[in-house]
């Protein structure tokens, strides 16, 4: 039988037994699980302060063994700038959806990003609401159908995604800000290290620090898990670019 | 010789989502169509030999339900030139 001296893989410890409420292949379970991985190798566990979003990552304080705090919608950068200010040796991060992110709580992000709060914030881009039912998104793709776009996204009446990544990456406060995928394994561990390098920039102090990670929606896309991930590889990454958009060169010398 | 290993795969997490099977490199996962798990998935499994425990299942396992196990193989010592 196993001996731990052969184990290659096993459930992060900083997951709770709780399996998530999420949709079968929904990337939101990855995502989940590089932090996850991330606060273990960084021993970060018993220090750290989640802030849940509203969307289908609202049941986060339930999957992830640190301490959580559930924000309003769209105001968990806000919150998380007073959890940081008033504990400034814990590891503050957000995990937000585009529909909190990106529409309701656009301003909290933007500010808080401009003021250089020292935070870490994971964005989940899958280019709807998710959690009521896939209604349009700031994110949403020119074209693409949704329950409150049922003829496609018409950029002449309901305008044009935005792309955050971009936006956030021009403000000043920001030390760390990448986009990246979640459709293969590849992309994964790319991921992985962003998120690893992102929190690496909150613990030396360096500024706000963002990933941004296209995810999938299987359900509202009205798609199989294995297509969702075709249909990121084939439509949002050339909508929405893979890379860096910012890296101080503070953080450029961080060595993993 | 190519590495052996086996994976576990966890009833309480698996949603029988086929993302495993599409990224296993063997080729050696499937759905476990006669079992079903306590929330009424077919969980996946691993259905021939050929497993080399090279954990992508596990990398893009959306649950975190998969554990992988590797056998070690000695090295065969090195010898002096």
């Amino acid at each position: 039988m196993a001996t731990p001296n052969n184990l290659v893989y096993e459930r992060p410890e900083a997951f709770t037994d709780m399996p998530t409420h999420y949709c079968p292949g929904c990337t939101h379970g990855v995502a989940h699980r590089l932090v996850a991985e991330v606060l273990e190798e960084m021993d970060l566990i018993h220090k750290t302060i989640g802030v849940a979003p509203v969307g289908c990552s609202v049941f986060a304080y339930n999957y992830f063994d640190t301490d959580f705090v559930e924000a309003p919608h769209g105001r968990a950068p806000a919150m998380a700038t007073g959890v940081k200010r008033v504990l400034p040796d814990r590891v503050v991060f957000t995990y937000q959806g585009d529909g909190d992110l990106a529409s309701i709580g656009m301003g909290e992000i933007v500010h808080a990003a401009a003021r250089g709060e020292n935070i870490t914030v994971i964005f989940i881009n899958n280019a709807n609401f998710g959690m009521t039912g896939g209604q349009m998104a700031p994110t949403t793709l020119p074209g693409m159908k949704t329950t409150s776009s049922a003829s496609g996204r018409d950029v002449e009446t309901q305008g044009y995604p935005i792309k955050v990544s971009e936006m956030i990456s021009t403000l000043d406060g920001v030390g760390y800000c990448v986009r990246r995928s979640l459709h293969d394994p590849k992309n994964i561990r790319l991921a992985k290290k962003a998120i690893r390098t992102a929190f690496e920039t909150q613990v030396r102090g360096l500024g706000f620090s963002m990933v941004e990670l296209l995810s999938t929606c299987p359900t509202n896309w009205g798609m199989t898990p294995v297509d969702s991930l075709k249909f990121v590889d084939e439509h949002m990454i050339p909508a929405y670019p893979l890379g860096d958009y910012k890296i101080s060169d503070a953080i450029k010398q961080i060595k993993i | 010789m190519a590495a052996k290993g086996w994976i576990e795969v966890s009833d309480t997490y698996c949603k029988g989502c086929e993302l495993c099977i599409s990224a296993c490199p063997q080729e050696v996962m499937e759905l476990d169509m006669s079992h079903l798990t306590p929330k009424g998935y077919h969980p996946a499994h691993t259905f021939k030999d050929g497993c080399t425990g090279c954990a992508i299942c596990a990398v893009v396992c959306p649950d975190a339900a998969i554990t992988v196990y590797r056998e070690i193989t000695k090295r065969p010592a090195t010898v002096a030139v």
